[in-house]
């Protein structure tokens, strides 16, 4: 079997380079390559069919070297029209160009498996040819089983869009009326058209949410069982992404919006917390709380305060020496099958920052000593605040420390961050009344501590450890400074 | 080096650009002096040239340039004759109208040119110059928006957003700069402009307002407005022209296309980046008539399928409502061939781009005894005005979308200078084969010379052989590069002889790579000798050299091409 009719020769020079460009004429001979993978009438086929058929499967063919798949273009001869040898039957895009392919018998295109504008492997059957016309049949139905099977499904009219409306109904049709004759007239907008065929919708059983009941793209994404695509802008129909298609559908039925109100759009860093916080949805979470004391502590922080050290770096370096003790506490799961136990500790930090959040981390927080600890978290949340930090300086955290104390929050639960084991929660540090086993009351400051995990790797015994050891660092934390 | 001439010494210039034509008065055809001198004389020679014309025409040359002797040098803008007010009077300041004008003071002529509405005319105002600045806006969206063609780059980019009256304001204010350009190079020139409307009182007379002004040659040059069939109603708002369009004063949800030419398909790019949904409505059977069949295959390929977009071809938009009384814009559809009815839309807006008429009423026209056709003013193919009688009258010209030859921006003005070169004493017939047009799509479409079946026709008709080449953009370095391989040059020639036919271009930058096609095409350039000239590379124009080298012509290359530029 042929491929690149003639008037193609010169693009079959696809090389890029320059020098190439010259010996068109000659390279046609290299491409040929064999469409039809010889005669083979489907077994099942000659079991059931007394006589012996011959109908032939087109392959996508293989049209460069690098080509893996190819795109149907367009069908040059239509169902059931006869070819004669080295006829053009199907213009195939590849890697690097668009070829006529050829056919290299004579017969009838009996059915046309992979549709325009389709995909198929190389190698995959795209259309059968039969030898006579009264194969044509049994042809078809053979090509319905494979298209069944496979996702392909062009050929066969589905049912006619919007077009059924026998009759416009007169020049000023109240709805009443227009809906009286015939059936009921559907609108549906271009884009709901064309998600419709593409995920095998029936246009005809969605019930239209769009203005004057029209059905738009998102109501037969919903009808579809996929997450609506967010931007109003949205690129060519991509294929929905895993990711979006478990996110909760929030956006399908919303209220309209009322007036004066107005839409703005995500930010690009708020594009990132949504699409984290939706993924986070998918990750099995508990949460265990601590009450710690916090004098020493307090303490020591008002002794080391002059000499530049935040309570964000204690904390950091506190978190960062009872990881060193718990690491499957600084573990994440990564395919939900495995550990993944990491190397270093890295504390990201939640910071607020003008109309985001954004998580600086403190790498190696359990090494570092508490000046150093506290230079760096100066420099990061200066870098934050100008947006110049490096990717590294974002998303290398193993371990997420978020502290609302400052505002006076008691205390609040995280969400834990895709990638990540676990995230603490810090609350206000305030004076309680406390009994001690003795049953003498004395009023300390207390601070509540919330831990997330995923519960795929780090179990209730886990955090708890490991909230005793941060307990005692924090009540004992002269070895914080060491 | 004329042009310089010109400027600074008309005097010695216009014998140079005469001398010639006096003299080979053995083998005159029918130019356009002969009118002239006709007019002159209000004698009624025939147009045929004879020995006896060309003497008086000779005399006729030598007394003008006397005048211009003894007046002009100083302007820039030449004298006008001693009976008329001007040497030129152009009627519309639109692409086609200035650039007349320009050519004419280049000339030296004394030039004024009329203008009732902006200078710039549609081109400027309305059309290829505003829309050109929205697409440059939806082409980059549509590019940002693309995650899958940014990665492919390595580049993140989130939440491509747009602020609607920034992109409105873009368009108005590009507008308005090359507006403005337009007027100071006229002014600067000392191009006379007149405001009014124009209309012709008589031969060699034109008032504007209440003035009334000769030249000894006119050129009308009023254009066109978007044409609007029967059972449209435009409110501005909801159902729109291109006029309201480029305005961008609201981006519908849902917008119908009625026709998918240049200016459907340009505005359904636009429409579509910008977050829109497209319904084309086309009375022929198939979207995009008028361009090479297999182009407006591929072109629909890649423009419609894979967009929010979806056609209905085959039918007329009979009766189109705009929104009111909290209902949406209603379209009716008829068969375009039965007149049955076919259909009801329900969309948020329609844009009726079913091409443009003529601008032609209240020109005047009658007062010369020319009759109009569908709007349009007949003229010959040197843009002499043709009268009810089928005669030509004399001294009266008319270009651009007004004349109807080939209603592109480009085309108007190409006649006009053609215009202004036959007035000047050198005659001049136009290719309109050689014309380029564009359609700025992304990636853009282009055109020069015949479509294929075109081409055919001809062929069986003259009795030659056509053959064809193609080159894909996917095969070119530099479109690979950009990322942007999807796309086909394709090139009509005759194998016999190396003529190019036609060339059609899709793909990246379409619309700049056509040039080296028309050229060849407007120089007679024979594909073996241009397929020896050397391209940069990589750069996107080896496309076209492909094409050339892809050709196969009987025909050797000719002597000079191969030996000329030894020597450097």
């Amino acid at each position: 079997m042929a491929v690149a009719s003639s008037s193609f020769l010169s693009t079959t020079s696809l090389t890029n380079s320059k020098s190439n460009i010259s010996f068109a004429s000659s390279v046609s001979p290299s491409l040929r390559s064999v469409v039809f993978r010889s005669t083979i009438p489907a077994t099942s086929h000659r079991r059931s069919m007394t006589v012996r058929s011959k109908i032939r499967e087109i392959f996508m063919p293989a049209l460069s070297s690098t080509m893996t798949e190819g795109k149907i273009v367009s069908w040059i001869k239509t169902e059931g029209e006869k070819l004669a040898k080295g006829e053009s039957v199907v213009v195939v895009e590849s890697d690097k160009a668009d070829m006529d392919v050829e056919t290299f018998y004579d017969g009838y295109l009996a059915a046309i498996v992979v549709g325009e504008g389709e995909t198929a492997p190389v190698g995959a059957a795209i259309g059968l040819l039969a030898e006579t016309e009264a194969e044509i049949e049994e042809a078809k139905t053979k090509a319905a089983s494979k298209s069944s099977s496979s996702v392909v499904e062009a050929v066969v009219p589905s049912p006619p869009p919007v077009t059924s409306s026998p009759a416009p109904a007169i020049a000023q049709p109240a709805p009443v009326t227009a809906v009286a004759d015939g059936p009921r007239k559907t609108v549906a907008t271009p884009y709901a058209k064309k998600l419709a065929k593409q995920h095998k919708v029936d246009i005809g059983s969605i019930a239209g949410t769009g203005p004057f009941g029209r059905i738009t793209a998102s109501d037969v994404e919903t009808a579809a069982g996929i997450a609506p695509t967010k931007s109003s802008v949205a690129p060519p129909p991509p294929p929905p992404t895993p990711v979006a298609a478990k996110a909760a559908t929030t956006t399908t039925n919303l209220p309209p919006l009322l007036p004066d109100s107005s839409i703005v759009p995500f930010t690009a860093m708020q594009s990132a917390v949504s699409k984290n916080m939706i993924e986070s949805l998918s990750v099995p979470t508990f949460r265990v709380g601590y009450p710690v004391n916090t004098d020493a502590l307090d303490a020591l922080y008002e002794k080391v305060k002059p000499k530049g050290v935040t309570m964000t770096a204690l904390l950091a370096k506190a978190a960062g020496m009872a990881l060193a003790q718990h690491p499957v506490v600084n573990a994440s799961c990564k395919d939900g099958k495995s550990f993944s136990y990491n190397s270093n500790i890295n504390i990201a930090v939640a910071v607020a920052i003008h109309g985001g959040l954004i998580t600086p981390v403190l790498q190696d927080a359990d090494k570092l000593d508490l000046y150093l600890l506290s230079q760096k978290w100066k420099e990061l949340v200066g870098k934050a605040r100008s947006k110049q930090l490096q990717p590294h300086e974002y998303n290398s955290g193993t371990f997420t420390l978020s502290n609302l104390g400052m505002f006076g929050v008691d205390r609040f639960d995280a969400i834990l961050p895709p990638g990540q084991g676990a995230i603490m929660a810090v609350g206000a540090s305030k004076p309680t009344v406390v009994a001690d086993k003795d049953g003498f009351f004395s009023v300390k400051n207390t601070m509540l501590v919330n831990v997330t995990a995923d519960h795929r790797i780090v179990y209730g015994a886990d955090l708890a450890a490991f909230l005793q050891t941060f307990a005692k660092i924090i009540e004992n934390p002269d070895s914080l400074t060491l | 080096m004329q042009s310089a001439l010109s400027i600074s010494f008309s005097q010695t210039s216009l014998p140079l650009a005469n001398r010639p034509l006096c003299s080979s008065n053995a083998a005159p055809s029918t130019t356009p002096r002969n009118l002239r001198f006709c007019g002159l004389r209000r004698e009624a020679f025939g147009f045929s040239p004879s020995k006896q014309l060309t003497s008086c025409r000779f005399q006729i040359q030598s007394r003008r340039i006397e005048v211009s002797a003894a007046a002009s040098s100083s302007a820039g803008n030449g004298a006008p004759s001693k009976s008329f007010d001007y040497d030129l009077i152009i009627i519309g300041a639109g692409v086609g109208g200035h650039g007349a004008a320009l050519h004419a003071v280049e000339k030296g002529l004394k030039t004024a040119i009329i203008e009732g509405d902006v200078v710039g005319g549609t081109c400027v105002n309305r059309g290829c110059v505003p829309s050109k600045a929205l697409l440059a806006v939806s082409g980059r969206m549509r590019e940002l928006q693309n995650e899958h063609h940014m990665k492919a780059f390595g580049l993140q980019v989130s939440a491509a957003g747009y602020d609607r009256q920034g992109v409105a304001d873009h368009a108005s204010n590009l507008a308005t700069k090359i507006r403005n350009n337009l007027t100071n190079s006229m002014k600067a020139l000392g191009v006379d402009i007149l405001t009014g409307f124009g209309a012709v009182l008589g031969p060699q007379k034109v008032n504007y307002g209440d003035n009334i002004i000769t030249g000894k040659d006119i050129i009308i040059a009023t254009g066109s407005v978007p044409f609007v069939p029967k059972g449209i109603e435009v409110d501005g708002k909801t159902v729109i022209t291109s006029d309201h369009a480029l305005k961008l004063e609201s981006i519908p949800d849902w917008i119908a296309i009625v026709g998918s030419g240049y200016i459907g398909l340009e505005f359904s790019d636009v429409y579509t980046a910008l977050g829109s949904e497209v319904t084309f409505i086309e009375a022929l059977d198939q979207l995009m008539p008028g361009f090479d069949p297999e182009i407006s295959k591929l072109a629909q390929r890649v423009l419609i399928n894979p967009r929010k977009i979806d056609y209905h071809t085959g039918v007329f938009a009979s009766k189109i409502t705009p929104a009111k009384d909290g209902k949406p814009v209603m379209i009716e559809l008829i068969d375009a061939k039965t007149k049955e009815p076919k259909n009801t839309l329900e969309v948020d807006a329609a844009l009726i781009a079913t091409g443009r008429a003529p601008f032609t009423n209240g020109l005047g026209l009658e007062n010369i005894n020319v009759v109009t056709q569908r709007g349009f003013i007949p003229v010959d193919e040197r843009m002499r005005v043709i009268d009810g009688n089928g005669k030509l009258v004399p001294h009266l010209y008319c270009i651009g979308d007004a004349n109807g030859k080939l209603m592109l921006a480009h085309a108007a003005s190409a006649q006009g200078i053609s215009v202004v070169e036959q007035v000047t004493g050198r005659d001049h017939v136009l290719n309109h084969h050689s014309i380029p047009a564009a359609c700025f799509t992304h990636p853009e479409i282009s055109m020069v010379g015949l479509t294929e079946p075109q081409a055919r026709e001809k062929a069986e008709k003259e009795g030659f052989k056509v053959s064809i080449a193609k080159t894909s953009f996917k095969a070119n370095t530099k479109a690979l590069a950009e990322n942007e391989g999807e796309g086909l040059a394709k090139m009509i020639y005759r194998p016999d002889n190396g003529e190019i036919l036609g060339v059609h271009i899709f793909g990246l930058h379409a619309a700049d790579l056509i040039h080296e096609a028309s050229n060849a095409i407007a120089l007679g350039t024979r594909i073996q000798d241009i397929k020896l000239a050397v391209h940069a590379h990589p750069t996107l124009s080896e496309v076209v050299d492909e094409l050339f080298k892809a050709a196969k012509v009987d025909s050797p290359a000719s002597v000079t091409a191969q030996s000329v530029k030894v020597a450097v």
